[in-house]
């Protein structure tokens, strides 16, 4: 594959690419650039992060399971490219000396291209902007101190990088929808990779091979957020930091959750189509998507599809996807007063939810239960409707009456698994107790963790 | 002068500009090999046949290596030869080391170790603990059992007994550089090795012994690591092993590097325990006899467990004067991975043991458990623990010259020659004083095991951060958040930390420098530690800079090298500023000693005149730049190199009776920390953290307070977010940051405030600090311990946390104690 990109300001021109080497190995292996680290190879540590730049500006991404042909036509900046050509430190370096934000140091380029990303955003939530950057040593409050120092210095002028490289469309790469379902047609066993943050780890983790691919990140006609009022429409390609703007204004609940779902890194890659499309049961949008009735729009060559979100997983590792079919879009309501989602795992940032609900009830007139939408990941083989629950409730008082009489129906919906992450004990009992949240927190009480100060 | 000054890491610069190299960024040599393992799918059994041909076949290999292929010693124990570089066709765990890919880089010797063939034949696996006891799979003979009193008496006597249990979970390292190794082949047979190790001489022992050639034959380089944490004291063997075999083999330079799901599945972690407890008080609190059972779950091989095992009960006392204690150890041999060394060294285990105690004793006696804490305090040191008493301002000059005979250095008199013993491994075994370590005089307060408490100063900083943190406030708030919130609920905890510092393998307590000044007065500076992160190599260079007189630009700190700094110690045990930092001096004060004789002599005056200070030497009413003064010294032919050696005095420890004085003096702190727990979801936050911590006369409060804040934030994430599972073949489910949660940047406390506690060693350590690497670790209890507190607040029972506290633990807790169990 042919590719042209910016490192550090200097124009990069590949010809015949491997289809899945990374940039992390490249800028190692290749360049002799070894200022990016590999600390963990699969998206969850931060070590390698650089900052990449397309039209909409500076992102923090993993290299190590980022592909070269994603970065066609985008500017790359890695740690060595952070400080000045004439080695005059950035603010945020200086403030990490002057705060002792280093001890061993293997973190520390990581977290200064993600400080340094955030610091050209001018974007000041230092603790959800380096959500995805670990350190052993220091703890993070020195390196918390030395962001809020930095933050209101200029940014240098080095880190801006001239025009973006105009390229040619790539066939492996198409820039229409119409192109996609062409290829993906004639290719219908080809593997769609779009911010790679799954597809990465079949490559670094199962040291798989894949040859056939094709890139949807050129896509425009996927990248397309509609809205007209009433409804939402979310391209398949949109990526999840886009859909957490978008949801802080729409769904300020789902947008909660957004927050934490991975690292800043990961939603920069990471898309809404991906996360349905490859319908893992820990998905976190689908639960709030099928609690909102969302509708999913499935495209091919020959024709479309449309179908309500959760009808599409059908069972562990099997969606209603036909071959050369691939996810188009989502639709939802705009508004949702009542959608509450939560998500509960080990950790509050970057962690695989162990259960996530989303709840939409809403109650009559009479104070009782008038309409449920309720759905749960990682309480099932697919992300799942709690229907027997939703029914339990329906025109029971909205009360300590509407829990009793939903108890017995949520063994009927869930039998989840034991895991590392829960026992199935554990998820059972808490997908029970969120729906006493959810009244709780109808009732006044104070329900959240996060929200309370010292 | 240079000590005591907040100055930044040494490489702080390279560090944010990602110029630091670590060993994978060392270019790599041309025609470099690329090394992986094949691992064990199964966790004890035999492997009936292998298939390589599909491993030698992929592209890429070189050549593939099985036990029966290795030149000389098949071993990468750091103690009794129990640990294999290759398995051989028995296995003990699931992720050992069967075969060894040689490839022309790392990616085709991964792919190529996942082809072979196994055919297995599994035999039953020993798991957990209990499995262990049943099958009598220990190490040792049995049980270590060191007694203090009758406890068992105190106990039937006491108006009040409490019993219980506690488990706590494993600890994976996370070093963010995971191991890594680069072996370069040399002329008549020799090898240079590259490692991210804390323990060089440990690597290059291994690896002359894979080779059977002496020590000199091996030099082994260490610059710096990502992160050591105890996990790079003995797991690099394995590699840098490999490398040097395969270097040899090929006679082209070899590099290994585990990926990091390698890592998790093939190194070990801290050890996890379960502590059974009985102990018996008065109506008052006061701690009348304590026993306690430690089963400890060392996996596979011996490694370091036994001083593991050994610190737990060395700490089962923490702060607490208990009149009467008996600590039984069970060290069991598990199919899982060979549990090593982690910041604490089983001190944290131990320590957790009777905090628990503490809390549910409070809990009966519906005491504040701080009150009750404090009750049972040692006494605190003459003049109240605030700065012992100096002989005058300057620090005590060249310990090492003393040579009192009877001394504790002369327990290494007797050791065994056999140069087999791993003699300067944890994992040694160690000599027993003759005649017994004395025992302390009568009517002093003890430890269990006989050792004088003379320096304690707890009551001092407990008073001072309950005071600054508004405990006695907090603590009523926390009560009335609890009367309003039926959710959320509050929980407060101060607990202390006292930890005893040396190595207890007495022996280790020695250490080396290598001091040059060059002619135009630049200063070269090497000891035998090593750097991991933690500024031992600034602190010793602000040490070096202070004798000398001049600034720090002047001294070069360079990598630890076998070939500068023979025979040393492991960097661990939080030893590493006090041994390296008197050795340097000693160094640097040799040749000051030299420059200030020769200047004396030619200013015809006594060289007791002759100053080092402000950058120039001070001599009769005349002074000379520094580097004016090295030349002249180097033009009068005088020697500008010298070596630096220190051992640690008053040391005399009996492992085996329990008795003796193992530590040179203990290292204190406290904290406090407030949590909110939700009584749903289990979920919980870290809502404030306030610390005092004793670093003697800090050397660096930056870098000091640095270890703090990160031992806490590492202390608190092993009981509450960190947790390992197994499935039941023994494989590691939890073997990536994916399923391993090290707590992320929003998990450090909201609000966290820390200091240092004025003070100053009462005991001669370099310029009177204190040790700082190990201790700060546990001031992570004081989470786990408010965890505890917030969930006893929603019922009549007792909550008995089991650690790591994940929520699912903590809402198993609240409805247990909603129960009133």
């Amino acid at each position: 594959m042919d590719i042209d990109f910016l490192l550090n300001g200097e124009r990069i021109t590949l010809r015949d690419a491997a289809a899945t080497q990374t940039l992390l190995d490249w800028l190692r292996l290749d360049r002799g650039l070894c200022g990016t680290k590999e600390g963990c190879n699969e998206g969850d540590c931060g070590a390698c992060t650089v900052m990449v730049t397309d039209e909409d500006g500076p992102r923090a991404l993993n290299a190590c399971i980022l592909f070269l042909p994603q970065l066609h036509g985008k500017a790359v900046r890695t740690v060595e490219g952070i400080s000045g050509p004439d080695g005059a430190l950035h603010p945020v370096q200086q403030a990490m000396i002057d705060r002792h934000g280093s001890q061993c140091g293997f973190c520390t380029p990581g977290f200064v291209v993600a400080m340094a990303t955030a610091h050209a955003r001018g974007d000041r939530g230092h603790d959800d902007a380096l959500a995805g950057n670990l350190c052993r040593c220091t703890g993070y409050a020195p390196i918390v101190r030395a962001a809020e120092d930095a933050a209101d210095a200029p940014v240098p002028a080095w880190m801006r990088d001239a025009a973006l490289p105009s390229v040619e469309a790539a066939r492996y790469a198409p820039a229409t929808l119409e192109a996609l379902l062409e290829e993906t047609a004639a290719r219908p066993e080809a593997t769609l990779i779009a911010g790679a943050t799954d597809v990465g780890l079949w490559v670094t983790k199962d040291l798989r091979d894949l040859d056939d691919v094709i890139f949807l990140n050129r896509c425009a006609d996927l990248q397309r957020i509609e809205d007209d009022g009433e409804r939402l429409r979310i391209g398949a390609g949109v990526t999840m930091d886009r859909v957490h703007r978008l949801m802080v204004e729409h769904h300020p609940d789902y947008a909660e959750m957004i927050r934490r779902y991975g690292s800043a890194q990961v939603r920069a890659a990471a898309t809404i189509g991906g996360n349905i499309a490859n319908g893992s049961p820990i998905g976190d949008n689908p639960p709030a998507l099928i609690a909102l009735g969302a509708i999913l729009h499935l495209a091919h060559r020959d024709g479309r599809r449309e179908m309500p979100i959760e009808d599409f997983f059908i069972d562990y590792g099997k969606q209603d996807l036909r071959p050369g079919e691939v996810v188009e879009a989502i639709s939802l309501p705009a508004r949702a007063p009542r959608l509450k989602v939560w998500k509960l795992s080990k950790r509050f940032d970057q962690d695989i939810s162990a259960v996530c609900g989303a709840f939409d009830i809403g109650v009559d007139d009479e104070g009782r239960v008038g309409w449920a939408r309720i759905a749960f990941g990682g309480m099932a083989a697919i992300p799942k409707r709690a229907r027997h629950v939703e029914e339990a409730l329906l025109g029971v008082r909205w009360g300590e009456e509407a829990i009793a009489a939903a108890w017995e129906a949520w063994e009927r919906d869930f039998q989840p698994l034991s895991d590392m992450r829960a026992s199935a004990g554990y998820r059972l009992n808490a997908a029970r107790n969120l729906l006493s949240r959810y009244l709780l927190e109808d009732l006044g009480a104070a329900v959240d963790v996060l929200e309370v100060a010292p | 002068m240079s000590i005591a000054k907040p100055l930044p890491h040494d490489a702080a610069r390279l560090h944010v500009t990602g110029a630091a190299r670590y060993v994978d960024d060392i270019p790599a040599p041309r025609d470099c090999l690329h090394l992986a393992f094949g691992l064990s799918p199964i966790a004890a059994g035999r492997i009936a046949s292998l298939d390589l041909a599909p491993v030698r076949a992929a592209p890429g290999v070189i050549a593939v290596l099985e036990a029966a292929d290795l030149p000389h010693a098949n071993d990468v124990s750091p103690s009794v030869h129990d640990e294999p570089l290759l398995s051989g066709g028995t296995v003990h765990y699931l992720g050992q080391p069967v075969f060894l890919v040689v490839a022309t880089s790392h990616l085709a010797a991964r792919k190529a170790a996942r082809l072979a063939g196994f055919e297995t034949r599994s035999r039953d696996a020993i798991f957990d603990v209990d499995d262990a006891l049943d099958a009598e799979s220990r190490f040792e003979e049995g049980p270590r059992i060191w007694e203090k009193g009758d406890a068992g008496e105190a106990i039937d006597g006491a108006p009040h007994v409490v019993s219980g249990q506690i488990t706590m979970g494993g600890q994976e390292h996370f070093y963010l550089e995971g191991q890594a190794s680069l072996a370069l082949p040399q002329e008549g047979g020799d090898m240079i090795v590259h490692a991210s190790t804390q323990h060089p001489t440990e690597i290059q022992h291994k690896v002359a012994e894979a080779l059977g050639i002496p020590m000199h034959g091996v030099r082994v380089e260490t610059r710096r690591m990502g992160g050591g944490f105890g996990g790079k004291e003995s797991q690099g063997n394995a590699l840098a092993v490999a490398c040097a075999v395969a270097a040899r083999i090929t006679g082209r330079p070899c590099r290994m590097r585990y990926d990091r799901d390698d890592d998790f599945v093939i190194t070990g972690k801290r050890h996890d325990a379960r502590i059974e407890y009985r102990a018996g008080f008065d109506d008052e609190g006061r701690m009348l006899g304590v026993e306690f059972e430690h089963y400890i779950r060392c996996g596979w091989a011996q490694d370091l467990s036994l001083p593991v095992a050994d610190r737990a009960m060395l700490h089962a006392d923490n702060a607490y004067n208990l009149p009467a204690a008996r600590i039984e150890s069970h060290r069991l041999k598990t199919n899982t991975q060979s549990a090593t060394a982690f910041r604490g060294f089983g001190g944290p285990q131990g320590m957790l043991g009777i905090e628990r105690v503490m809390d549910h004793a409070a809990h009966v006696l519906g005491l504040d458990p701080l009150e009750l804490r404090r009750r049972n305090y040692y006494a605190e040191a003459d003049g109240g623990g605030l700065s012992a008493p100096r002989a005058s301002g300057a620090p005590p000059e060249s310990i090492s010259d003393e040579k009192k005979p009877g001394d504790g250095a002369d327990a290494t008199a007797g050791l065994p020659g056999d140069d087999a013993l791993d003699v300067a491994s944890r994992g040694a075994v160690g000599s027993v004083p003759e005649g017994g370590a004395p025992a302390a005089p009568a009517g002093v307060q003890t430890t269990p095991y006989g050792m004088a408490v003379e320096d304690f100063i707890l009551h001092g900083i407990t008073e001072r951060l309950a005071e600054s943190c508004d405990y006695a406030g907090r603590r009523a708030r926390v009560a009335e958040w609890n009367a309003a919130n039926p959710i959320l609920r509050k929980g407060l905890a101060l607990t202390p930390v006292k930890f005893g510092i040396s190595f207890t393998l007495s022996h280790l307590n020695q250490a080396g420098a290598l001091v040059h000044v060059y002619q135009d007065g630049s200063i070269h500076l090497n000891h035998g530690g090593t750097e991991m992160g933690q500024g031992l190599f600034q602190k010793v260079a602000q040490v070096a800079a202070a004798r000398f007189g001049v600034g720090l630009e002047r001294v070069k700190i360079t990598a630890t090298d076998t070939g500068k700094v023979p025979n040393t110690s492991a960097t661990a045990a939080s030893s590493g500023s006090d041994l390296n930092g008197m050795a340097v001096k000693a160094a640097c004060d040799t040749i000051r000693d030299r420059i200030a004789a020769h200047l004396a002599e030619r200013h015809q005056t006594d060289r007791s005149v002759v100053r080092f200070e402000g950058g120039r030497v001070h001599v009769g009413g005349e002074s000379y730049a520094f580097d004016a003064a090295a030349k002249l010294a180097y033009e009068g032919r005088v020697s500008l190199s010298a070596t630096g050696y220190y051992r640690t005095p008053k040391l005399q420890w009996d492992r085996i009776r329990g008795q003796g004085r193992p530590f040179y003096y203990f290292a204190y702190g406290a904290a406090c920390t407030e949590v909110v727990i939700d009584t749903l979801s289990g979920e919980y936050k870290l809502l404030r953290t306030d610390i005092l911590h004793d670093a003697g006369a800090s050397l660096n409060p930056a870098i000091d307070i640095g270890q703090i804040e990160g031992g806490f934030v590492q202390g608190a994430g092993w009981l509450t977010t960190e947790e390992l599972v197994w499935d039941g073949d023994g494989r590691l489910r939890t073997h990536a940051p994916s399923t391993y949660k090290i707590p992320a940047c929003s998990d450090r406390p909201r609000v966290f405030n820390v200091a240092l506690w004025e003070g100053s060693n009462r005991e001669e350590t370099i310029y009177r600090s204190k040790a700082v690497g190990e201790p700060p670790f546990m001031l992570g209890m004081s989470a786990f311990l408010a965890l505890s507190d917030a969930v006893a607040s929603c019922g009549p029972g007792y909550p008995a946390l089991d650690a790591p506290a994940t929520p699912e633990r903590v809402l198993e807790a609240v409805s247990r104690v909603r129960d009133g169990v």
